[in-house]
């Protein structure tokens, strides 16, 4: 295991756990600015299209809406059944299993 | 007294199945996508026992392999995970109950499956102390870290690329995590906002910073524009 690896956990293993850690521990008795309060709200959304936006609609660094873009089409089912589940199991499911059967009949 | 007791309290091993159910697969995933992208059973599972966070792990395996430094890798791990702020203080309502030595190890283990789950049990039923989170806690981790390590070793002994949608799992779980979030025509305005914003980033910031100025610029909106309109 080279040193990068080894200080990249140990980076991420502490920007993941102080912002777990402080609030529980104490910082839930100090007010929080109303702002603040509304960007953590919404950050999880945020980041999470952040992420999904590019993977989906893009190849490469390039635009790729096409019903050849096996991500784009299995994206759909898994929207929908993310949709009405609300849940993290059926989609991810639902998805691979979409993604594996698309592929079949795209390439 | 006793018979009630036991029968209103909750049960953090009962609560955790669901959780259970949906690590494996998911875990599973991981583990092979980590072999697959060059990395050794020991790092794969390395990242599950000591960030343990689903999301960004996958991230962090993409970007370590793509290269990335380590500044953009903790900064996009740091917004990615940032969420369990706000996980943490909302249970920090419930755990006031709990003698807080226990509080710094609790703490590690809270992520977008195990906050959901607790809460909801909490909300319902005041019969809890620190073993209902202790049993759920361990069942969670210990299923997260053990399906990485059968993934990882599965992924060291499949020869060449094959595809078993798993390409896919990753993006199937930014989809079922958005939409378990989003709520009220806000979120999905700023998620549609966020998301255009990174793919048009993608155009002009190198590496995976689009991820992270997006975000921020994303959420930043969604707080002024509830600000805004607070007093209207």
């Amino acid at each position: 295991m080279d040193k990068k690896f080894v200080i990249s956990v140990l980076g991420m293993f502490l920007v993941t756990y102080v912002p777990r850690f402080l609030p529980v521990f104490g910082l839930s008795r100090v007010e929080m600015p109303s702002f603040i309060k509304s960007f953590l709200e919404y950050i999880p959304v945020a980041v999470l299209s952040a992420l999904l936006f590019p993977t989906i609609f893009m190849k490469g660094n390039h635009l790729f809406i096409s019903y050849k873009n096996i991500f784009l089409i299995a994206s759909i089912p898994t929207v929908l059944v993310a949709y009405k589940s609300r849940k993290l199991f059926s989609p991810v499911i639902v998805g691979i299993i979409s993604y594996i059967l698309i592929s079949l009949v795209i390439n | 007294m006793i018979v009630n007791e036991t029968k209103n309290s909750i049960n953090g091993i009962k609560s955790s199945f669901p959780i259970v159910l949906g690590y494996l697969p998911i875990g599973f995933a991981y583990g092979i996508l980590g072999t697959k992208s060059g990395f050794s059973i020991l790092q794969v599972v390395a990242l599950s026992l000591f960030v343990y966070a689903g999301s960004a792990q996958f991230i962090a395996i993409s970007l370590l392999s793509s290269g990335t430094d380590i500044i953009t890798l903790i900064m996009t791990i740091f917004i990615v995970n940032l969420r369990h702020f706000l996980y943490s203080t909302s249970l920090s309502q419930y755990m006031k109950r709990i003698n807080r030595k226990h509080i710094p190890i609790l703490s590690f283990f809270i992520t977008d499956e195990t906050y959901a789950v607790s809460i909801t049990d909490l909300k319902e039923n005041n019969e809890y102390n620190e073993k209902y989170f202790y049993q759920l806690f361990f069942m969670s981790y210990t299923t997260w870290v053990i399906s990485s390590f059968i993934g990882a070793m599965f992924g060291s002994f499949l020869n060449g690329s094959v595809n078993i949608g798993l390409d896919f799992a990753l993006p199937a779980m930014y989809i079922a995590l958005l939409l378990m979030q989003i709520s009220g025509y806000r979120k999905v305005f700023i998620s549609i906002f966020s998301g255009l914003l990174s793919i048009s980033l993608m155009y002009i910031l190198p590496g995976n910073i689009n991820v992270i100025v997006s975000a921020v610029i994303g959420a930043g909106i969604g707080g002024l524009i509830d600000i805004w309109t607070k007093n209207s």
